[in-house]
């Protein structure tokens, strides 16, 4: 059987690839997808600590996530279509209405 | 008696109907209605005189109260008149003379396209004045007083095309304003003192309660005084009354001659008791009364506007008023008001007669000879200039010769003699008048001399009746005969009390033998005398003499001319700075300190928001980045603990 | 409930905000219909103002018509409506305002006029409100809701060059001051709740309290900003002329007419009765900016070269008086105060549609650009005449009552302040001479003005009930001075209760003024 910290281990470096590419990509699907990578590494920690303390919690939990994570990704893409349609771009860096 | 809110109620409807469709009604229907209200007016009077000459002297005062004016706590004043013999008499005054000059108005300003307003306005008057004298509180008396001045404000603007007319119904009005302000604080003085603004409980409580010298009543009388000298322009607020004149003539004749200047007189002699208790307060206003005579007759010697000389000179003639009320001769006050309402109305009218006829010329310079042309006008104003210079048997003779007599009577000699050669300068000045307007050469430019006409009948008729106004108005009040002094009997009710107090404190009540007065009045007569013969010497035998004399003392006459540059002082000393200041504390205390400290904390603001907002840069990463950097924080703080 | 059976308090208030709502269902081209529901609706709220006139008893201090009910009962707020002699007058005003507004701003306004008419009607309901409110969280409620609606007025309608500034800077003004005013309020209900038990936000219970003289002086400042700002007290007033300046004539209208009453009569509500020994300790310090506040309002006017700025200014200079008899203590100071605000709406209300008038036939406000209008415009300028007179206080006229009352008060406490005072009464003549000389006398030296349009019909008929509520104030004010009077001198008898001893608590010596707290602490 898996110990529980190479999940952990597993969960931590796909959350850091996730952060990375949030903080580095320029392109809003990809950031995208990072914040998904992100999501799911969360979800793999709890799986596997649900399976470790033998609590179905943390599996329903995961559930929760991959609702809250189906929702974002409807707004979220609805929200780039339209920045690229306003835009032409999808490309953080030219989108700074939010400048002060 | 229940009818003496008719006499300012006919009036104050003349003002109505001509102000609201004066514009609508013929000329006609528009003079008509305006002298129509003061011709009901002058017959309701007359009939409540004849109501009280039928009463006992002593009972001849009624006390009409309307309603309640103002209440809040103790404080209640009602609307109510007083009817006794002064107010009787001022209100005869104002409705006789009000009316003539009505009539006088509806020749003069025929051709004026603001006909109906110049009759409202003066219908206004008509009823604030009367408000005034019937007034039986302080407060209804200072309503009339401010309506006066509102009026005159209003007539004087009357041609407000005229920048010059503007101006000086403005500084009419404020400076009449610095003087209500004494007039205010007077009114607040007296009823937190008496408890009540009522003349006769007032009157009464003030006997009753002080001693003569006493520092409030010294207060509230010299307080009201400073409201007497703005309304009667005296020293020093006397400037705006030359420069009234702007306003049609008529209007100085009613208001800056015959009635509203001598409410001061009329003021100080109504609160004869207040007066006679407070002896400093009597001494200040003989002073002033005394210096603004002589001074203001110095300046009419050289002016050379008819109605300038003429406005001067009633300065100078309320001084004597003033003077006479102020050694207790209040009955002489009030006499020389009344004959200076006659003489004044008509010489002003008469000066208007010959405005007119040269369409518009108020330069004597420019006049001369007048007499050939306007007879009616030459000889009514002769009879005008001989009552105020004082010769025998004119009205202004016996009056102004009773306030000399009492002056040197009461003990102040210098104010007599001031006062003697006052009267000299007034009949050289109003014989130079005469002089150069009726007399001589014409000076007129052929353009206007073709023009000349007498006055036609509205005006020529009420110069006629105040001419001999003029003449036999002083016989109700002769000195030395037996029975003669009748006006005095008729207003001593009113000035009895004041009458006993003075005579209680002062040597009061010596009467010289009549020789003396005799002598006396040989004296005032011959002075005057001498007054019209230097005039008629330096005027029509020697013309050229006054520019020698005006060379010779050419700073003097500088001075005189330029009425000792008062004015110009008044502008530099207050008028001006209070702009300068006023404008400095604008621009630096308004703007840059206080709006500048509202200005500057939104300022502070938006600052601190300019260096804070650069941390917001838009950048998602960036705002990904620093929520890392505070989890991490968040997380190495958490291990720390 | 005085012979009426319906809550006309509660009527009256929200009648206004019922034509608000009627109004959005009109058709936005539908102006005309607009206006009328606008003007029907104020009137009718007018008609209830009169039925409370009519139903109010002079006799009675005490609040009339009251409604109450539990709004928010865990903390102890309620709905509580009462009108009593401070309130009824200032009521009368403000209802008797509504129609004549909408009247004045029927051809003034011509974009957006719906949105104007709401915004109209919406302040009409916050106005009434705060007269009205006895419970301080519905008296705050409806004094922030005042300001929304009078801030788009001056936003959206206003002048295009600096109405942005003038908005933001009336809005954050007076909302800077009415915050230290909630605290006040929330100090008040917490005091009360650990001296009493009892959490209630209404001024009946407040006015039971007996607070300490310290917290006293700290919720004094607090109310008193909040008020200061809006009468506008001498060093708070430099918003005023901008917020007057910008507004559109409607809103210049109620603003000083109205609005800048609920200062003076927040003083008079709370201030007075519920700290009257921080009222005592406090009046020389109130009493010099009020004075200041009068001459100084005067002699800024004598440089303004805009009419409205002018006016603005002027009513600095008016309220200083208000404020001057309010700090007398005595009978005819305070009953001269009240009259006066409601005197000082009536003419400098019409003065403000008068130069609304003149704005919008000459689209200018400057005096250089006007000159000689007698001759075009006769009517015109006797209305203004007879404002001008009324807001110098010629007797006869309204003003003259307010002032010669405070005046009156004030010289009976000292001379001398009545002395200062009186100076602005000179000033007045001055500067308002001036102005009506620069605008409507000499010759018209202007092309365009000489073919200007007198007033028309629906101008004179919104004048001449100005007019004749001078007339008839300055003529037989006693009526409306007995209905106030009770309830003034129950305001009064609270302060004067305390006057000896707060006299002695603080023996009024100038230093206190800058170190009370210290000094009280020990």
């Amino acid at each position: 059987m898996v110990p529980l910290h190479y999940y952990l281990l597993v969960s931590a470096l796909l959350f850091a690839i996730g952060v990375t590419g949030v903080l580095v990509r320029r392109n809003a699907i990809v950031i995208f997808m990072s914040i998904e990578l992100m999501l799911n590494a969360a979800n793999l920690s709890f799986v596997a600590f649900s399976r470790e303390l033998q609590d179905l919690s943390g599996q329903l939990f995961v559930f929760f996530v991959m609702v809250v994570a189906a929702a974002e990704v409807t707004v979220g893409l609805a929200i780039i279509v339209t920045l690229h349609r306003n835009w032409k771009t999808i490309h953080v860096d030219a989108i700074r209405m939010l400048k002060g | 008696m229940d009818s003496a809110w008719l006499i300012p109620a006919f009036p104050f409807a003349g003002f109505l109907i001509n102000g609201l469709w004066g514009r609508r009604l013929s000329k006609k229907r528009v003079g008509t209605v305006a002298c129509g209200a003061m011709a009901l007016a002058f017959l309701t009077a007359l009939r409540l005189f004849w109501l009280l000459l039928q009463q006992a002297p002593d009972r001849r005062i009624w006390e009409p109260v309307y309603y309640t004016w103002i209440a809040v706590g103790e404080f209640s004043v009602r609307a109510s008149f007083l009817l006794d013999p002064l107010s009787m008499v001022m209100v005869l005054v104002v409705t006789g003379v009000g009316l003539l000059i009505h009539i006088y108005s509806t020749g003069y300003m025929h051709d004026d396209p603001g006909y109906a307003r110049y009759f409202a306005y003066l219908n206004l008057f008509a009823c604030a004045m009367l408000l005034l004298v019937l007034a039986g509180n302080l407060l209804v008396l200072f309503v009339g007083w401010e309506g006066v001045g509102l009026c005159s404000y209003l007539l004087i603007g009357f041609w407000y095309e005229k920048r010059s007319a503007s101006d000086a119904g403005k500084k009419a009005f404020i400076v009449n304003r610095i003087g209500d302000f004494g007039f205010l604080l007077a009114i607040f003085l007296t009823f937190w003192t008496f408890g009540t603004l009522q003349f006769s409980e007032i009157f009464q409580a003030a006997v009753q309660r002080f001693q003569p010298g006493d520092m409030v009543l010294t207060g509230i009388t010299l307080l009201l005084f400073v409201g007497a000298v703005g309304k009667s322009a005296q020293l020093p607020l006397y400037v705006w009354l030359p420069d009234a004149m702007e306003g049609p003539t008529p209007v100085s004749a009613l208001i800056h001659a015959a009635t509203m200047v001598t409410a001061g007189v009329y003021m100080v002699a109504r609160c004869s008791v207040l007066y006679a208790l407070a002896p400093l307060s009597m001494g200040v206003v003989a002073a002033v009364g005394c210096a603004t005579a002589v001074f203001a007759a110095t300046i009419g010697l050289v002016q050379n506007d008819i109605k300038r000389v003429l406005a001067y000179s009633t300065v100078s003639q309320l001084g004597y008023m003033f003077l006479g009320c102020g050694v207790g001769a209040y009955v002489a006050g009030i006499f020389h008001l009344m004959t200076h309402a006659f003489f004044k109305a008509l010489l002003f009218l008469g000066a208007g007669s010959v405005i007119h006829a040269l369409g518009g010329e108020q330069d004597i310079r420019r006049m001369g000879g007048l007499r050939r042309w306007l007879p009616v006008t030459f000889w009514t104003f002769l009879a005008g200039s001989l009552a105020i210079a004082g010769i025998f048997p004119f009205a202004g003779f016996f009056s102004k010769d009773e306030i000399l007599f009492e002056t040197l009577m009461t003990g102040h000699g210098l104010l007599y003699t001031l006062a003697l050669g006052g009267a000299a300068l007034t009949a050289f000045y109003m014989f130079r008048l005469v002089f150069r307007t009726f007399f001589g050469e014409s000076r007129m430019d052929p353009e206007t001399a073709h023009h000349v006409h007498e006055a036609p009948g509205a005006m020529a008729v009420p110069l006629t009746i105040l001419a001999v106004l003029s003449l036999v108005g002083g016989w109700v009040q002769v000195p030395i005969l037996e029975d003669g002094k009748r006006f005095a009997r008729f207003l001593s009710p009113v000035f009895e009390s004041a009458r006993g107090i003075l005579a209680g404190t002062s040597e009061h009540g010596t009467h010289p033998s009549l020789w003396v007065e005799g002598a006396l009045m040989g004296l005032s007569v011959m002075v005057a005398l001498a007054g019209i013969g230097v005039a008629y010497r330096w005027y029509v035998a020697d013309p050229q003499r006054p520019e020698k004399v005006a060379a010779r003392f050419s700073r003097a006459y500088r001075w005189l001319l330029h009425k000792y540059y008062v004015d110009e002082l008044y502008q530099a000393v207050v008028v001006e700075p209070l702009k300068r200041l006023a404008e400095t504390v604008h621009e630096w205390v308004d703007r840059a300190v206080i709006d500048g400290a509202v200005d500057g904390a939104g300022a502070l603001f938006r600052r601190a928001g300019a260096v804070l907002r650069r941390i917001q840069t838009g950048l998602v990463q960036h705002y990904a980045l620093s929520v890392l950097a505070g989890v991490c924080l968040l997380i190495l703080a958490a291990l720390a603990v | 409930m005085e012979n009426v059976f319906f809550p006309v308090l509660s009527a009256m208030v929200f009648t206004p905000l019922l034509g608000a709502l009627l109004l959005v269902f009109v058709d936005r081209e539908n102006r005309p219909l607009q206006r009328w529901v606008a003007l029907v609706t104020m009137a009718v709220v007018f008609g209830f103002a009169l039925i409370v006139y009519g139903g109010f008893d002079p006799a009675r201090a005490g609040m009339q018509f009251e409604e109450w009910t539990p709004w928010i009962p865990a903390l102890g707020i309620s709905y509580h409506l009462g009108v009593d002699g401070i309130s009824l007058l200032l009521v009368m005003l403000t209802a008797f305002l509504g129609p004549i507004c909408v009247l004045a701003c029927w051809r003034d306004i011509r974009d957006r006029v719906k949105e104007f008419l709401v915004c109209l009607l919406l302040l009409q309901t916050g106005m009434l409100g705060v007269f009205l409110a006895l419970d301080l969280v519905l008296f705050y409620l409806f004094w922030e809701v005042m300001l929304i609606p009078m801030a788009l007025l001056i936003l959206v309608w206003g002048h295009p060059a600096r109405r942005v500034y003038a908005a933001v800077k009336f809005f954050l003004y007076t909302m800077a001051g009415s915050v230290f005013m909630l605290v006040g309020i929330l100090v008040l209900y917490f005091h009360q709740a650990k001296t009493t038990g009892t959490y209630s936000f209404d001024l009946t219970d407040f006015m039971a309290l007996r607070l300490p003289f310290r917290l006293q002086l700290w919720l004094f400042a607090a109310f008193g900003v909040a008020f200061a700002i809006k009468v506008p007290m001498f060093p708070f007033h430099t918003w005023l002329p901008d917020a007057h300046t910008e507004a559109p004539t409607v809103g210049s209208v109620v603003l000083a007419a109205v609005l800048l009453k609920m200062g003076t009569y927040g003083f008079l509500r709370f201030n007075l009765p519920l700290f009257p020994e921080a009222s005592v300790f406090f009046t020389p310090l109130m009493v010099a900016l009020a004075l200041a506040g009068i001459i100084y309002g005067a002699f800024m006017c004598l440089v303004q070269k805009d009419l409205k700025r002018l006016i603005a200014y002027s009513s600095v200079s008016h309220l200083g008086f208000v404020l001057l008899g309010l700090f007398t203590f005595t009978l005819q100071g305070l009953q001269g105060s009240l009259i006066q605000m409601i005197n000082h709406g009536l003419s400098t209300g019409a003065l403000f549609l008068l130069v609304g008038m003149l704005y919008e036939r000459r689209h200018t406000r400057m005096i250089a650009d006007f000159g000689g209008l007698s001759t075009p415009v006769p009517r015109l300028a006797v209305f203004f005449m007879i404002a001008t007179l009324a807001s110098i206080g010629l007797p006869g006229l309204n003003g003259f009552v307010g002032e010669f009352l405070i005046l009156l008060g004030t010289f009976k406490v000292r001379p001398l302040w009545a002395a200062l005072g009186a100076t602005g009464v000179i000033l007045a003549a001055w500067y308002m001479l001036w102005m009506v000389q620069r605008v409507f006398f000499g010759e018209v030296h202007k092309e365009e003005n000489r073919s200007l349009l007198d007033l028309v019909p629906r101008e004179v008929g919104l004048l001449v009930p100005l007019v004749a509520c001078m007339v008839w104030i300055g003529v037989a004010p006693t009526g409306f001075l007995k209905k106030s009077e009770p309830a003034v001198d129950r305001v009064l008898a609270r302060v004067q209760q305390v006057q000896q001893t707060a006299r002695e608590k603080t023996q009024l010596k100038p230093e206190c003024l800058v170190s009370w707290y210290p000094a009280d602490r020990k």
